[in-house]
């Protein structure tokens, strides 16, 4: 489905992701996990399209999108939730999610959205920016959710939010899984959090993948030691 | 103003507002356009008052082809004109874009100095093609003369006609901006331009057919413009530096705020101008803008939410 290979992306001079491969198969959702610094952000933003001059290939059921600016990789089947949300803050909640159906057939926003995330309908016509944490996570997730994307890319999505609706957000992912076929890559720093939604684990440090390993066989302790400072 | 009876002064005010409301709605038809390409794209285009230029031209020119051809047509062309007018700004802007704009965008202080070269440019461009004399339009019979509430009171019925068209241009753009797709597009962008782009929003194409249609509402204004006042090459110059004020003082970004300030610049410079002349009521007005960006430097009506 997504395959990343030799995967490489600098600042300037200074090279930060040194030569990634990954991929992910169909329906399958694979964590990403990492402290800070370690390059979750920048490898999803290159994935993505917002930063450019990554060198190696970035293939979607085949599809070369190294070089192509973002609208075109979301055409492609992609869809971003990027860390901090970054939703509209000046549209309301409903044209929030009416963004996100630029590349969608129809342009009317499915009722599943709205059964999925039930406060974003009593929120309709709010300011994206006047929600809380939680709810605007909601909003980044519904908003990519409606370009109906082959490979959902999540970054951080536990930050900066409070642990009962962490919980909530894991069974709404799940809940999607079990709605539609969707690919998930997702970053994250929260290992139970990953540990509720994610069949496969890899550990990025300094910009390499240091560790593989699927739900089953994941040694918690040794995931933590990545993780810990 | 002792000199003045009440009704005399009464008129005075009636007919110095309508002037001003006269002002107001080329002011506003500016600086829509002005508003919409800075929010967009941050690029402030010296070169806007050249673009209502362009439509006043176009007004110009299917005026004296429709009074030497079909002089017949003379009541109806204006109704030609304004779309005509339009449509050449529009495509103008859209080859601008195309052309000069879109090489800029990560240099913002750039376009300042390279709209205000196109802007020289197309001065002179108006010169060779339409001579240095300023020029004016035959007017439909209907829209000459005045209508007359009071013996002490005169209201143009050009003045009226500018409004209408105002009025309907300044519906039609925020219904765009709140109703259309491109709306929704322009303001994901005005937002956060790289999270449009990773929804799937073309942001280029957007900027685009943004700027062109900034123009395109210069042109109309333009068309508006011709009918209480003489075209000339440098008419758009005497226009921008208001139009800036205007956006400015209206928070950039916000249809209502830029509504608000074109109609308090237009009518403070009308009714002042009447009483002390002309260039203290520009000092005036120009002051009590700078003492209220003081107190809101995001200008009248900035949109209020957590960032």
């Amino acid at each position: 489905m997504l395959e990343v290979s030799g995967l490489r992306v600098s600042y300037g001079q200074s090279e930060v992701i040194h030569g990634v491969d990954l991929s992910v198969k169909r329906n399958e959702t694979v964590a990403v996990m990492g402290r800070n610094g370690m390059g979750k952000t920048t490898l999803f933003k290159t994935l993505i399209g917002i930063l450019k001059g990554g060198a190696g290939s970035v293939k979607l059921d085949g599809q070369e999108l190294v070089g192509l600016p973002s609208h075109a990789r979301v055409a492609a089947g992609l869809a971003y939730v990027p860390q901090g949300r970054m939703i509209f803050p000046t549209l309301t909640v409903m044209e929030n999610i009416q963004a996100g159906l630029e590349t969608a057939r129809t342009k009317a926003v499915p009722d599943e959205i709205f059964s999925l995330f039930p406060v974003l309908h009593e929120m309709r016509h709010r300011k994206g920016g006047n929600l809380s944490g939680g709810q605007q996570q909601q909003l980044a997730i519904a908003r990519a959710l409606v370009s109906d994307p082959k490979v959902l890319l999540l970054d951080e999505p536990t930050e900066g939010i409070q642990p009962s609706i962490i919980k909530e957000i894991a069974q709404t992912l799940n809940e999607i899984r079990r709605l539609r076929e969707i690919t998930i890559l997702v970053s994250e720093q929260v290992l139970s959090f990953t540990l509720d939604i994610a069949d496969r684990l890899l550990v990025l440090e300094s910009g390499r993948l240091v560790h593989e390993v699927s739900r089953a066989e994941c040694d918690a302790d040794k995931i933590s030691r990545y993780l810990s400072v | 103003m002792g000199d003045f009876t009440t009704e005399e002064l009464l008129a005075i005010f009636a007919m110095q507002g309508f002037a001003g409301l006269s002002l107001f709605s080329v002011l506003l038809l500016m600086a829509l356009g002005l508003a919409i390409i800075y929010g967009q794209m941050r690029v402030i285009n010296m070169a806007h008052g050249e673009f209502m230029v362009i439509g006043a031209y176009t007004t110009y020119f299917i005026s004296t082809l429709v009074v030497s051809q079909a002089p017949w047509f003379l009541d109806y062309y204006v109704f030609i004109a304004v779309p005509a007018a339009f449509l050449m700004a529009f495509i103008v802007g859209w080859i601008v874009e195309a052309v000069l704009i879109r090489h800029l965008y990560h240099r913002p202080l750039d376009t300042l100095l390279a709209t205000w070269g196109l802007a020289l440019i197309m001065q002179q461009a108006f010169r060779s093609i339409f001579g240095a004399r300023e020029v004016s339009v035959r007017l439909p019979s209907w829209l000459q003369g005045s209508y007359q509430p009071t013996l002490m009171i005169d209201i143009p019925i050009n003045g009226i006609a500018i409004m209408v068209l105002t009025l309907f241009v300044t519906a039609g753009v925020a219904w765009m901006m709140y109703r259309s797709r491109w709306g929704l597009r322009v303001r994901c962008t005005v937002s956060n331009r790289e999270m449009s782009g990773a929804v799937g929003i073309n942001t280029r194409s957007v900027d685009r057919l943004t700027f062109a249609v900034g123009c395109g509402i210069a042109g109309i204004a333009g068309a508006a413009f011709t009918t209480i006042s003489s075209t000339g090459p440098t008419s758009g110059a005497l226009y921008i530096v208001d139009t800036f004020l205007v956006v400015v003082f209206g928070g950039a970004g916000s249809l209502l705020g830029t509504m608000a300030s074109a109609f308090s610049i237009a009518q403070g410079q009308s009714i002042l101008e009447f009483f002390i002349s002309g260039s203290m009521a520009k000092v005036l007005t120009l002051l009590v803008v700078i003492g209220i960006l003081m107190l809101r430097p995001e200008g009248l009506f900035a949109s209020k939410v957590r960032r």
